[in-house]
Formats: C-alpha cells, sequence, structure tokens
C-alpha cells in the first residue's frame, strides 16, 4: 500500500486496537449514541423537509407535463433534466457558498439543503408521478368528462387519487435515496448524522470505524421506519379487488 | 332536418385523423322516445361520431344542437353542461377504480352538480336499485362483473338526469352470458321512452330496439330507415348483407333474430 492516499494501516490499527479494548470501547460508544442521534433528529428534518418539498411541486409538474400545453411541458422536461443531472453536492456548494460570496448572504444550512434537495426531488418525484398519471387508463378520464366534469376535476378527483396510489412504491424508494444523500449536508455544516459521526470520529480517533458503521446503522434503522410506514400506508388505502398497490 | 324537433342533431360532421378522413358529413337525429342504432363494420366511424356528440372527440366541422340550441365547444361552461345532458356509456365501462358502485355514481352529481353528500348518496342508491344493483353499493369495480360494472356505468350516466343517452356498443366487451342482464336494463330504458342513440353489432338487440336503423361504413352513412324496411325480406340492402354476414360468422344469436321474418334464410341458418 506504499504511496496510497487512503490511509490503510492507520485504519487497520484503529480497527485492532478497538477489538483490543472491546469492553471500554463499547462503553464508550453508547456513551456518544446520543450525540449521534441529536444528529438523527436534524436527518429526519431535512429529509422530511426534502420530501414534502419534492410532493409539493413535483406533483404538480407531472400534471403538467402529461396534461399541460406542451411549451411548458418543455419547461417542466428542461427543470427536470438540470436536477437529474447536477450532483447536490455541486447545487449545495453553489448556493451556500456562491450566495455568501456574491450577496454576503449566509444561508441557514438546514432551509439550504432542504431547499436543494427539494428541488433535485421535485425533479425525481415528477417522474415517479407521471409514470402513475400515465398508467391510469385513459378512459376514466373520459368517463368523467362525459358526466360533465373539468379537466381539472377529473384529474384532481378521479385520476390523482389513483395515481397517488401507484405512485407509494417510487416514493419508498426515493426516500430511501434521500436519506443516503442527505449525508452530503455535512458538506454545507449541516448538523446531520454524517457530521457529528466525522466530528466524533475525529476526536475519537481510535474509534473512528465504529463511529462510522454506528452512523451507518442509524440510517438503516431510519430507512427501515420509514418504509415500514409507507408499507402500512400502501396497505391501508389499498383498492379492494386489486391484488397490487 | 330541423334541430328544433330533436332533442340532440348532429349536422354535417366531419373528423380526419392523421389525414385519413374517420367521418364524412354525418348528420343524425334523435327525438323524444326515439332509439336510433348505428351498425356497420367496426372502424367505420360510430365510436369517433358518438363522441364527436359530446365533444370527447371534436369534429373538424359540422354542428351539435341540443334541444335545438347549437353548441359552442369552445365556451367550457356550455361544454360542462352539454355533457351532463347527454350520458354516455362505453365500451369497457370506464368505471372509477378507486370508488365502489356508489361513489362512481354520486361523485359527478357532487362535483358537478354540487349536491351534499347525503343527497348524492340518496340519489346513488336510487339509480343503482334500478339497475338492480343496489346490493352492490359498496363493490369496487374490480369486485364486480362485466355485467354489473356496465349497469353501474348506466346507473352513473342516468344520476345526471340526461336527456338523451349514448351508448358505444355497451355489450361488446361482455361474457355472452352477462350481455342479457345488460340489455335488459337498456330496453327497460327505452320502453321509458329515453332518446337513445346505441352503436352496437348485436342486431337482435338493434332489431327490437331500434325505431331507425342507421348503417355507417368508412366514415358515411350509407342507408338508413326502419327496421322493418331495411331488414325486409328480399330488401336488397347494405344493411341486410351486413347482417347476413354476421351470421356466417356464426353469431348464431343474432342471426336467429336478423332472420326470423325472412322468406330465403341463409345456407348457413341453422335448422330449429
Amino acid at each position: 500500500m506504499q504511496g496510497s492516499f487512503f490511509p490503510y494501516s492507520i485504519m487497520i490499527e484503529a480497527f485492532s486496537e478497538f477489538f483490543a479494548n472491546l469492553g471500554d470501547n463499547l462503553l464508550l460508544l453508547v456513551k456518544l449514541l446520543p450525540v449521534l442521534l441529536k444528529g438523527s433528529g436534524i436527518t429526519v428534518i431535512v429529509v422530511a423537509g426534502a420530501m414534502l418539498f419534492g410532493l409539493t411541486f413535483g406533483l404538480p409538474l407531472s400534471v403538467v407535463q402529461v396534461y399541460g400545453p406542451k411549451p411548458l411541458r418543455w419547461l417542466v422536461s428542461i427543470y427536470v433534466w438540470f436536477f437529474r443531472g447536477t450532483p447536490i453536492l455541486v447545487l449545495l456548494y453553489l448556493i451556500f457558498f456562491g450566495l455568501f460570496w456574491m450577496l454576503n448572504f449566509h444561508f441557514n444550512e438546514i432551509l439550504a439543503v432542504i431547499l436543494i434537495m427539494g428541488m433535485t426531488s421535485t425533479a425525481y418525484q415528477s417522474q415517479i408521478f407521471r409514470g402513475s398519471l400515465q398508467s391510469i387508463p385513459a378512459g376514466q378520464l373520459k368517463g368523467a368528462r362525459s358526466l360533465g366534469m373539468s379537466d381539472f376535476q377529473a384529474i384532481r378527483s378521479i385520476i390523482l387519487p389513483q395515481a397517488l396510489r401507484i405512485s407509494i412504491p417510487g416514493w419508498s424508494n426515493e426516500y430511501s435515496i434521500i436519506l443516503k444523500d442527505s449525508a452530503l449536508a455535512y458538506a454545507v455544516g449541516c448538523k446531520e448524522i454524517m457530521s457529528y459521526a466525522k466530528g466524533l470520529a475525529i476526536a475519537n480517533g481510535n474509534l473512528a470505524l465504529a463511529i462510522y458503521i454506528l452512523a451507518g446503522i442509524i440510517y438503516l434503522i431510519i430507512t427501515i421506519i420509514g418504509l415500514w410506514g409507507l408499507r402500512r400506508l400502501q396497505r391501508k388505502i389499498r383498492i379492494p379487488g386489486y391484488s397490487h398497490a | 332536418m330541423n334541430p328544433e324537433n330533436y332533442v340532440l342533431c348532429a349536422r354535417n360532421l366531419h373528423k380526419s385523423f392523421a389525414g385519413k378522413e374517420i367521418l364524412h358529413d354525418v348528420s343524425v337525429a334523435v327525438g323524444k322516445g326515439e332509439t336510433k342504432v348505428l351498425i356497420g363494420p367496426s372502424g367505420g366511424g360510430k365510436s369517433t361520431f358518438l363522441q364527436c356528440l359530446n365533444f370527447l372527440i371534436h369534429p373538424d366541422q359540422g354542428d351539435v344542437f341540443l334541444d335545438g340550441r347549437k353548441i359552442n365547444s369552445a365556451n367550457k361552461r356550455e361544454l360542462y353542461d352539454l355533457r351532463q345532458q347527454v350520458g354516455m356509456i362505453f365500451q369497457d365501462f370506464n368505471l372509477f377504480d378507486h370508488l365502489t358502485a356508489e361513489g362512481n355514481v354520486s361523485i359527478a352529481l357532487r362535483k358537478v352538480k354540487g349536491m351534499s353528500k347525503k343527497d348524492a348518496h340518496a340519489r346513488a342508491i336510487h339509480e343503482l336499485d334500478r339497475v338492480g344493483l343496489s346490493r352492490r353499493a359498496d363493490h369496487y369495480p374490480a369486485q364486480l362483473s362485466g355485467g354489473q360494472k356496465q349497469r353501474v356505468a348506466i346507473a352513473r350516466a342516468l344520476a345526471m338526469d340526461p336527456k338523451v343517452i349514448l351508448l358505444d356498443e355497451p355489450t361488446s366487451a361482455l361474457d355472452p352470458e352477462l350481455v342479457g342482464e345488460v340489455v335488459a336494463v337498456i330496453r327497460k330504458l327505452a320502453a321509458g321512452g329515453m332518446p337513445m342513440l346505441l352503436a352496437t353489432h348485436q342486431m337482435d338487440f338493434a332489431q327490437a330496439l331500434a325505431t331507425e336503423i342507421i348503417f355507417m361504413e368508412k366514415g358515411r352513412i350509407i342507408e338508413q330507415g326502419v327496421p322493418e324496411a331495411l331488414l325486409a325480406p328480399g330488401a336488397r340492402t347494405r344493411t341486410q348483407d351486413f347482417c347476413l354476414s354476421l351470421n356466417q360468422m356464426g353469431n348464431q344469436n343474432s342471426m336467429q333474430l336478423c332472420c326470423h321474418s325472412q322468406a330465403a334464410p341463409s345456407p348457413s341458418a341453422p335448422e330449429e
């Protein structure tokens, strides 16, 4: 490993040290756990904020992209292309450091992360909803129109309730991706799980690996709680007689 | 034809899709208590024509009149009013999958007619009762048979108090044993004097109900007249040819009724 950038030897040393004093180290880890959990509160806020942001704006965008006039569809496509094609980290630096550098404006870290991840999630969620909207048989829109419903009424009370049900699996997927992406927030000083983990790892070098593993486990737990909740929701609003969705 | 004498009247409708002419100068009028039956080969424009009548498809040319009043389809209010007053039954039912039978019937009452939830519910149950499905009110479309679905669709249309009903091959997607229950409901409607425009391939049905048969092919009306004239023994009409060709395809049910009054049965007619 000579000349390698990554300090393998230090990691291996730390790892063996961890097991050499397993009892003491586990005790220390347990003491550090509340700090990490404090970060997980911020992570949950960031993820929930970004998901809700994406839902609020992604849903209308998907409706525009499926039912709207051509020029608006193109605008949505451009938005989606931009935010799906630009790394979240780049956007975070732009809005956080860029704004500070240009306008001396200090963005609240949490808000900045929610805004950027929300805008990115808007792009992804709009595509989840678009697929769902398109999967509802066109005949139902015809049926609604034939009763005198406006397109707005038909989409709102006939198409969307079904499309949203179908969207839950895709939404679960988006949730688990956003949760992990939220770890990027530490790069702008947002005090979430990863940022605390990094701080603790530096202060307790011999425990670094264990701390990161602990952080990973917390992510896994938050993931499974969210997915479990969404699956329950999916079961609860399932349309009787349908084996899926 | 003077639109003032009819409930629903279409005059000189034209429609093309991607340069292909689907409707050529089609005019049809339905008066009080009349049942007009559209027949003809598939792809002949029957379905397109019916959907032009309530502007689910916008005709390129021509006018639609309701109660003698010309509809300006560019005016949304006028368009939605027209659609409320013109019921439509589709081949594939087009029920709302996420709503119960009751919900399917009541939702437009609430959203379009602005009825209270309670009133809409009562009306929905009443309409479901009329089609014999009040006991299925809580069932979702996926829990209903095809015939039941189509009856819910009919109840849904009737709940809007339509002045005329358009039926686009209402029995074509049904299993043969389920056709009867839907036909019975439609017969009852016709007997009650509901003006109807019905596209169908079921000749027995057509002949029994029609006050006039309209034969459409390649987007044009080829023949029209009372069934007795078009299907009279020895009448050398296109309608009768079509009827006989249906027989030869083995549609025994329609053949027997179609030919029951004919002196010279087709070669394939089974012995009783």
